[in-house]
């Protein structure tokens, strides 16, 4: 081989190395600048007045007290319905299925559940727990919907924990005599734990930034008390963004970028509690 | 299968009544493990009845090639017109182009996390990425509405920088956490000794990627793309929120448009339950679902397939 054609080829390989990190590059900046930017724009609208108080003046002042209780509220209930179901549901497939068709359709059902869009669920969510069931329009109609799409999401996340756990152990304990059930309850789900819970926080930070879902199930952008019962109307911090931003005129844009902030705030500290507790379980074992 | 042994040797011990308690709460619970294992039939089935229930009724109204094919989407005139072609088109546009800007990035970018990144920058750098589809897409709208728009629209000197193109920036950034993920792990399952081989031929490591590693995860990187796809259909509040909200046809991708999602998001609110605009809105959502499931599906067999071509 001459030296030419082997410079050539080093220089088509410098060349599409510089693509390929120019690739990364243009992948992660977006993220970074997004976070920075909101920082430095919203950062001086957070206050304890601006995180403690009702909002006036058709938001355009006061806080938005109602909006981040409204939020937990909502990723509250999305726990409590979609984490027991998708964890059972996780066992029902890693400990007691077949491999027969029923298992194949429940997981093609979960696959596809995972892709429908969530205004779709929306749809669901009005038709089925706002209108058939009389919820109205109510936390937990809105709760329930967003549970229905996060359950695909913990079920993978609980069959991935589940199935993590080494066969061995399963096999020494049913081998001493104890019932299946006992091994699940005893050796398994203990041993699977911290996947469990990354996936129900990754679950529940998802279900706090979702808009289109509670758009359709009604939040309200703005409402004079906080939620006493499931079946009350409820703000939310997404929706609050989505409102302030795209509808209300003459907004303060401090305020905006404050709205902004506080939901990345919720939504992103939820996400490192997961890649924590990940991390954290890497090491011990 | 251990309960089999142990069941009749349970009958014949002391105390079997506790056993048998004990085995009945077994049962009872193992009962809720398997209806809990149904659910996720139980709310797909439903997801599919629902849209056909509420949806299908429109077609008494408007026949389906005219609710398909129609190009004006008039609820409130009289009588109403529901044709959902300004819907379809604009979905269209912004997935093509979102797509068109996210996939050469996105393999790019697992390409370099997978093979050429020394491992503490790809340590770095996955994290961030996993950072990127964690923010919420009305953050993702708020970005564009704020930051992107007025840069679109002084850019290609527009009436308004809220068009489809816009849109389909902010959807392609939202679309590339799936598309590198799983493009990654498509490159990472091509075993060694492929690599191997190219590199006792004398082949450098760009000639490899190129030639050996993206060829051997082609399925996996085409699933990705799928999967890009289906998150660019289905997502609504980024395009609601900057796509423009237009009714017309979009002709070129600067046209303000409005997607199929953002259509049902717009119109949701004030449609009578029953009524021929909410049948309608149903059935945007029921024409929707059979999109983003056929993407799903085509996704899931290839990615199946990618599989099994490397098990051993």
């Amino acid at each position: 081989m001459t030296t030419a054609a082997f410079n050539s080829r080093r220089i088509t390989q410098r060349a599409a190395f510089t693509f390929l990190i120019l690739a990364a590059v243009v992948t992660v900046m977006p993220v970074l600048f997004i976070i920075v930017y909101t920082i430095v724009k919203g950062g001086g609208a957070l206050s304890w007045g601006f995180l403690s108080e009702f909002p006036s003046l058709a938001g355009k002042a006061g806080g938005i007290l109602p909006a981040i209780v409204g939020t937990f509220y909502l990723m509250l209930g999305t726990l409590v319905f979609a984490l027991p179901i998708g964890v059972l549901t996780g066992i029902y497939l890693t400990e007691y299925a077949r491999d027969n068709w029923l298992t194949r359709v429940i997981n093609l059902a979960i696959v596809n559940l995972a892709g429908v869009p969530s205004i779709v669920f929306g749809l669901f969510g009005l038709s089925v727990f706002v209108l058939a069931f009389h919820f109205g329009l109510s936390l937990l109609a809105a709760s329930l919907t967003l549970a229905c799409q996060a359950l695909a999401m913990v079920i993978t996340t609980s069959r991935e924990a589940l199935l993590a756990v080494p066969r061995e152990l399963r096999e020494g304990s049913l081998a001493i005599g104890v019932s299946k059930w006992q091994t699940v309850r005893h050796i398994v789900l203990p041993q699977s734990l911290p996947g469990i819970i990354t996936g129900a926080v990754l679950a529940i930070s998802r279900a706090a930034g979702e808009t289109a879902p509670i758009l359709v199930v009604g939040a309200a952008f703005l409402l004079p008390a906080l939620p006493q019962s499931p079946l009350d109307q409820f703000m939310a911090l997404p929706y609050h963004l989505y409102t302030v931003s795209a509808h209300v005129p003459n907004m303060p844009e401090e305020t905006i970028w404050g709205v902004a902030l506080v939901l990345l705030i919720v939504v992103l500290s939820f996400d490192v509690l997961a890649a924590a507790i990940r991390i954290k379980t890497r090491q011990r074992k | 299968m251990l309960q089999q042994n142990t069941a009749p040797t349970a009958a014949r011990v002391p105390g079997r009544g506790l056993k048998r308690r004990l085995r009945l709460g077994e049962r009872v619970i193992e009962g809720w493990i398997f209806l809990a294992g149904m659910l996720a039939i139980v709310v797909l089935l439903g997801i599919i009845f629902i849209l056909l229930k509420e949806g299908l009724p429109i077609f008494a109204h408007t026949n389906p090639w005219d609710f398909l094919f129609g190009t004006r989407w008039y609820p409130l005139a009289e009588p109403p017109v529901f044709g959902i072609t300004p819907f379809f088109v604009s979905t269209l546009w912004v997935t093509l182009i979102s797509t068109a800007v996210a996939v050469p990035v996105g393999v790019a970018c697992a390409a370099y996390l997978s093979e050429v990144a020394p491992p503490k920058v790809s340590e770095t750098v996955k994290p961030v990425i996993e950072i990127l589809a964690g923010i919420p897409s009305v953050m993702m709208g708020f970005i564009g509405l704020a930051l992107l728009s007025p840069f679109v629209q002084s850019l290609f000197n527009l009436p308004s920088g809220l068009c489809g193109l816009t849109a389909a920036i902010m959807l392609s950034l939202m679309s590339l956490p799936i598309i590198v993920s799983v493009s990654e792990d498509a490159l990472h399952a091509v075993p060694k000794e492929f690599k191997e081989a190219s590199y006792a031929l004398g082949a450098t490591k760009w000639e490899t990627i190129w030639h050996v590693c993206i060829p051997s995860a082609l399925s996996g990187i085409a699933a990705a793309i799928m999967l890009g796809v289906g998150r660019a259909i289905g997502e609504t509040m980024t395009v609601l929120m900057v796509a423009g909200n237009a009714l017309a046809v979009p002709a070129s991708p600067t046209d303000p448009m409005t997607t199929m999602t953002a259509a049902i998001a717009n119109s949701i609110g004030n449609a009578v339950r029953g009524g021929v605009q909410y049948q309608a809105i149903f059935a945007i959502g029921l024409v929707l679902f059979i999109l983003t499931l056929a993407v799903n599906i085509i996704a899931e067999r290839v990615l199946e397939r990618q599989k099994r071509k490397f098990a051993r």
